[in-house]
């Protein structure tokens, strides 16, 4: 097929469409790592013996894979697409632009091989050691530069609001990944961090927790701001309530990182501060939410017939959930109760799979057919049926680790009159395995999903330019 | 000035400059500006249109006509 750059800019659509094609692969990967060490916490011996295969080193391959390789990719993809649509220019700094995706993949690359290997500095969400995070650091730099610059050689005079968010996001990973990566290496592969005990952990989860407010959400919400009123053929409910949502967001998310250590050596102050700004960013992103699902009103016919915008509006549903959710579990009296349970992995797979990954699902579909030269994807019925394997996963994922988070936390506090533990760990975790098992076929079932989009997306790909022709509404 | 006055009034100069944005967005004045950024997503699509239609190439009506709306049903 031939790839025409036609529009009266000539938009640099290469590199959006290599990270649009990478997203798609790298979720089927990151989910299928998933659903491996998922089934390992049921049948160990999926291991198979093996140091590489064990469930220590696939742990943060999984995470990684879903969030750097699929989450990222989306975010590369869809941010280089609207920051050029929107600004009406070609995207700055061609060469550079396309040594972020080489590069990207790199560091992809180097996690795959370096964590099943051993290799971690034992951060959570930042394992990679340094050498790597060298690597992410000059990329990162790269996408900033290619980013910021398409804005200020823009041809429009306002910088419309989704791009105010990939840019928040672009520039505080930067910060983050730059801040908590701070280590004195002692050889090639390994590295010890700068920081000393508790100031470390308050460090690690100051990125660990931002790494989720402006990766997996000020991100995708540069993605919601674009593709919802898009896909939805109108503009967002407020664009007065966009601007407050992204001054507020931005300015709480940074304070509400020591939610993860409470009720550890960490000073009781700076334990509260955590619980407070996590409580109080309820508002923004409730107010966020409701501004990309009213987006929709008095238009709510359209959902019944466009799978696309489910994925997108139903992300949405998922990130009042989970953000309603967050702050609660923040809360120190219930966080006794949630902490280090399954409940806690249910709230991340509702906010990834929910939110960050439906609303990736739904950009990509918006996408692929602008990209390819089509008026729509290869199959409509697909991706219906993609949007119902998808939910159904989650739904069996998220309320399998509630009910056996709970039922953890609540096992764990149970003492008997004598002041003795009624329950040893053996028997709650014996009491898990059946909710393991469901969750392990709502993994499978997110999985497939995966699979008929990335067969979709090469039918599409692979269709005559320009032969699958928009259907129009009755 | 010691260290605590100093956050304290750090913390009140942010919470204004919080509560100065909000009333610049919700200011009437501001609104009519607003909406024609959250329509500004439409436009492009409108101007490649007219693009094409002066370079007149009929490959090009395929493309507009796709990236107009994108009705995938």
């Amino acid at each position: 097929m031939t790839i025409s750059n036609t529009s009266a800019v000539d938009y640099n659509f290469d590199v959006v469409r290599q990270f649009t094609v990478m997203t798609v692969i790298w979720g089927i990967v990151g989910t299928l790592v998933g659903v491996l060490i998922a089934g390992q916490l049921i049948w160990p011996a999926l291991n198979f013996e093996t140091p590489w295969l064990t469930y220590s080193r696939l742990r943060p391959l999984h995470t990684n894979a879903v969030i750097f390789a699929f989450g990222t990719s989306a975010l590369f993809a869809t941010s280089y697409y609207v920051v050029q649509r929107t600004c009406q220019t070609r995207l700055f700094g061609g060469k550079l632009a396309s040594f972020t995706f080489w590069g990207w993949q790199a560091v992809i690359l180097s996690a795959v091989i370096s964590l099943p290997l051993g290799y971690t500095s034992s951060k959570e969400y930042a394992e990679l050691e340094w050498p790597i995070d060298i690597l992410i650091a000059v990329v990162w730099i790269s996408y900033a530069i290619v980013f910021f610059g398409t804005l200020i050689k823009r041809k429009t005079s306002h910088i419309y609001v989704a791009n105010w968010f990939f840019g928040g996001f672009i520039l505080t990973v930067a910060v983050l990944h730059i801040g908590n990566s701070m280590v004195i290496p002692v050889s090639m592969m390994k590295s010890y961090s700068i920081y000393p005990g508790a100031i470390d952990a308050m460090m690690q989860w100051w990125y660990g927790h931002n790494a989720v407010g402006f990766l997996l959400t000020a991100g995708f919400l540069g993605m919601m701001y674009y593709f919802v009123p898009k896909q939805a053929e109108r503009p967002v409910y407020s664009y007065r309530l966009s601007i407050v949502h992204f001054w507020a967001l931005v300015s709480l998310y940074i304070w509400a990182g020591p939610h993860h250590l409470h009720y550890t050596a960490l000073p009781d102050w700076a334990q509260s501060v955590g619980m407070v700004m996590s409580i109080v960013l309820f508002l923004p992103s409730w107010g966020g939410m409701i501004n990309g699902i009213m987006t929709l009103s008095g238009a709510w016919h359209k959902l019944r017939h466009d799978p696309i915008l489910r994925f997108l509006i139903v992300s949405l549903s998922f990130y009042g959930m989970s953000t309603f959710e967050g702050p609660m579990m923040a809360i120190k009296s219930v966080n006794a109760l949630s902490h280090y349970t399954d409940w806690t992995v249910g709230h991340v797979h509702s906010g990834a799979l929910g939110w960050v990954a439906m609303v990736s699902i739904g950009a990509m579909y918006h996408l692929i057919p602008v990209l390819f030269n089509q008026g729509r994807m290869y199959s409509i019925r697909l991706i219906s049926i993609h949007f119902w394997i998808h939910t159904i996963g989650i739904v069996l994922y998220i309320v399998a680790m509630w009910i056996s988070g709970v039922m953890q936390g609540l096992m764990w506090r149970a003492v008997n009159t004598d002041g003795t533990l009624t329950y040893s760990f053996v028997e709650s975790l014996t009491a898990s395995y059946p909710f393991y098992f469901i969750r392990f076929v709502g993994g499978v079932l997110v999985v497939s999903g995966f699979l008929l989009m990335a067969y979709n997306m090469f039918k599409t790909i692979g269709a005559k330019d320009g032969s699958l022709k928009a259907i129009e509404e009755a | 000035m010691d260290y605590g006055t100093l956050r304290g009034l750090v913390a009140l100069l942010i919470l204004a400059l919080f509560i100065i944005i909000v009333v610049w967005s919700y200011s009437k004045k501001r609104k009519s500006s607003f909406d024609d950024v959250a329509n500004s997503i439409f436009e492009e699509d409108l101007a490649l249109r007219e693009q094409a239609a002066k370079e007149n190439k009929a490959r090009h009506l395929d493309i507009n006509n796709k990236q107009e709306t994108n009705n995938n049903v």
